[in-house]
């Protein structure tokens, strides 16, 4: 049986990871796209944990919602970025840097 | 279990207009879209008044925990609907002068209002996230619905991407609570966390942290403010209006939801990281603005400072603060919807009026709307015959009420370093020769109107203060009191 402690910390490191990869990243858009769904996939192992944990079906249920929202979310992020690369012919996060002040 | 949907028709009614009004479309001749239009302004008229009409005294719950119907719900969504409905009647000559006339724009709006009701009536924090993540994505989608502009595309990508991560804190957040008191339930983790509220529960701690610091970026407080000056800008200034003004008021609500109504036990811990919030966004918003030449970018740095205006009302921690904080919010709201109602007044086809310069004399060819000007700015700035005094007012009221002088101190403070570019924005109206020589106003009648309208209610709703801050402190004691 495994415990508790590891599930959080393996969803801990993955939203550190993600975090990481949002603000360290300078190349790709595409990867901040990536690391924002990983995001909420390490929220998902927390709350599939602690459901499991406290045997509350409550927290699975929230999982599939998150899924779906993170479905949509990235659909739309994928769309502005379809948007971006026609206006700009570049998906690095650099030349992001039209407005600034 | 019976299924009562009474509390929820207008947010019912408001989910099925939006997707009439998406099918319409498809049988709509560009040239009649107007009719999307009309239909969008009655739904937020009906809305509204359904809200009206079934305006609740106290406060209960449906839907199984999912759904609170009381007077401060009621009150809120009764503005969002009177600011989104204002909202796309500003922007309607904006947008079709751009070609962006589209049925889109105004389903997207009426998806976000309904994430909006959601957010405000959230029981559970499965209510709270999807409402939350349904306005989010609507407003996305807003900012970047010019879409052959490199700006606003620029500006969605750096929403979407900070939105995205605020929404993950928050879900972080709920989980460690979740996992700490096995409920989604607000009213139920209230019970458990009142029983673990402890200094050294560090668990509690983190999750109270994640929570905060989502929020933080929803309303766009420092440090968590990056999106806000680069969306208000690059944004079409149709959807700088929507993002502006009613989601500052739904990120208010689900403050005071989670919180007030979940963790208030943990007031002394959320008191100090507020302050630290309020006090870093009325310093840097306020700084900054005086930097700005783009109108757009100066009310983005105003909008920063006015949020941790309005903060210092929550962080109070009581009733008084509470309600302190809503009537900030509201006086706010419609403030910054006159501010950047000025920049699609001057706009016309092919010409955007966002920067300081492009107001340089206004009062000689158009002095009525240099004066809508003046008051705008004087109520931003908080100069006495105008509402915004009164807000401003009220929140330094609440903290001075719970001993926190130094704090008040640095809000007037803050306040007179405010006063500069609001002024600087005055004088600029007044006291420079013109920058074009001919200036024509293409705006149409309901624009000139409302927009006069809506500055001469800044300063002819002076006497009504009293019963308006009534309704505030009716409208919190309904949350407060249903514990």
């Amino acid at each position: 049986m495994i415990p508790l402690t590891h599930y959080l910390v393996l969803g801990a490191i993955l939203f550190a990871i993600s975090m990481v990869g949002i603000f360290l990243n300078r190349k790709n858009v595409v990867i901040l796209l990536m690391a924002i769904e990983l995001l909420l996939l390490a929220v998902n192992i927390n709350f599939v944990a602690f459901s499991h944990y406290l045997q509350d079906p409550a927290g699975e249920i929230f999982v599939f919602f998150i899924l779906t929202v993170a479905a949509a979310e990235s659909a739309i992020g994928l769309a502005i970025l379809i948007v971006l690369f026609r206006n700009r012919r570049s998906v690095n996060v650099e030349d992001l840097d039209l407005l600034k002040g | 279990m019976e299924l009562n949907i009474q509390p929820i028709l207008p947010e019912i009614f408001i989910c099925a207009m939006a997707c009439v009004i998406l099918v319409l479309d498809l049988y709509l001749k560009p040239e009649r879209r107007t009719i999307a239009y009309v239909l969008t302004v009655m739904t937020l008229l009906v809305a509204a008044g359904l809200y009206w009409q079934d305006f609740a005294t106290g406060s209960a719950v449906y839907l199984n925990g999912m759904f609170i119907k009381d007077r401060f719900s009621d009150v809120v969504k009764i503005a969002i609907c009177l600011l989104s409905l204002l909202v796309f009647v500003y922007s309607r000559e904006y947008i079709k002068a751009r070609d962006l006339f589209l049925s889109e724009y105004f389903v997207l709006g009426l998806f976000a209002v309904l994430g909006m009701m959601v957010m405000v009536s959230a029981g559970h924090f499965l209510a709270l996230y999807l409402g939350l993540e349904l306005l989010s994505l609507s407003l996305y989608a807003m900012v970047a619905f010019q879409r052959d502009s490199s700006v606003a595309t620029e500006a969605a990508m750096k929403y979407f991407v900070l939105g995205a991560l605020g929404s993950a804190m928050l879900l972080y957040g709920m989980s460690i609570i979740y996992g700490l008191t096995g409920s989604l339930d607000i009213s139920v983790v209230r019970g458990i966390v009142a029983a673990q509220a402890a200094p050294d529960n560090v668990i509690l701690v983190l999750g109270l942290v994640f929570i905060l610091v989502s929020l933080a970026f929803k309303i766009g407080a420092v440090p968590f403010h990056m999106w806000v000056p680069d969306v208000y800008h690059g944004a079409p200034t149709s959807s700088t209006l929507f993002v502006s003004t009613a989601p500052k008021l739904a990120g208010f609500a689900i403050i005071i939801r989670l919180l007030v109504g979940g963790l208030e036990d943990l007031h002394f811990m959320w008191r100090d990281m507020l302050i630290v919030l309020a006090v870093l966004s009325m310093l840097l918003g306020n700084l900054i603005a005086i930097a700005q030449t783009n109108l757009k970018r100066m009310l983005a740095y105003s909008a920063i400072s006015h949020m941790g205006f309005m903060l210092l009302g929550i962080l109070a921690g009581t009733p008084n603060g509470y309600s302190a904080g809503l009537f900030y919010g509201l006086v706010y709201t419609f403030m910054g919807l006159g501010g950047f109602g000025i920049v699609v007044l001057l706009s016309r086809a092919g010409y955007e009026a966002d920067e300081l310069d492009d107001l340089r004399g206004l009062n000689q060819s158009h002095p009525w709307y240099a004066f809508l000007i003046l008051i705008f700015m004087f109520s931003m700035a908080g100069v006495p015959p105008t509402l915004g005094f009164f807000a401003k007012l009220s929140v330094i009221q609440a903290v001075i009420d719970v001993e926190l002088t130094w704090l008040a101190v640095i809000a007037v403070l803050f306040t007179v370093i405010g006063a500069f570019y609001y002024l600087r924005v005055i004088k600029l109206v007044y006291f420079d020769p013109p920058a074009v020589a001919a200036r024509e106003i293409s705006a149409t009648a309901d624009l000139r109107v409302l927009l006069s309208a809506n500055a001469v209610a800044l300063v002819l709703l002076l006497p009504m203060v009293g019963p308006i801050q009534e309704m505030c402190t009716q409208a919190i004691a309904s949350v407060v009191g249903a514990f």
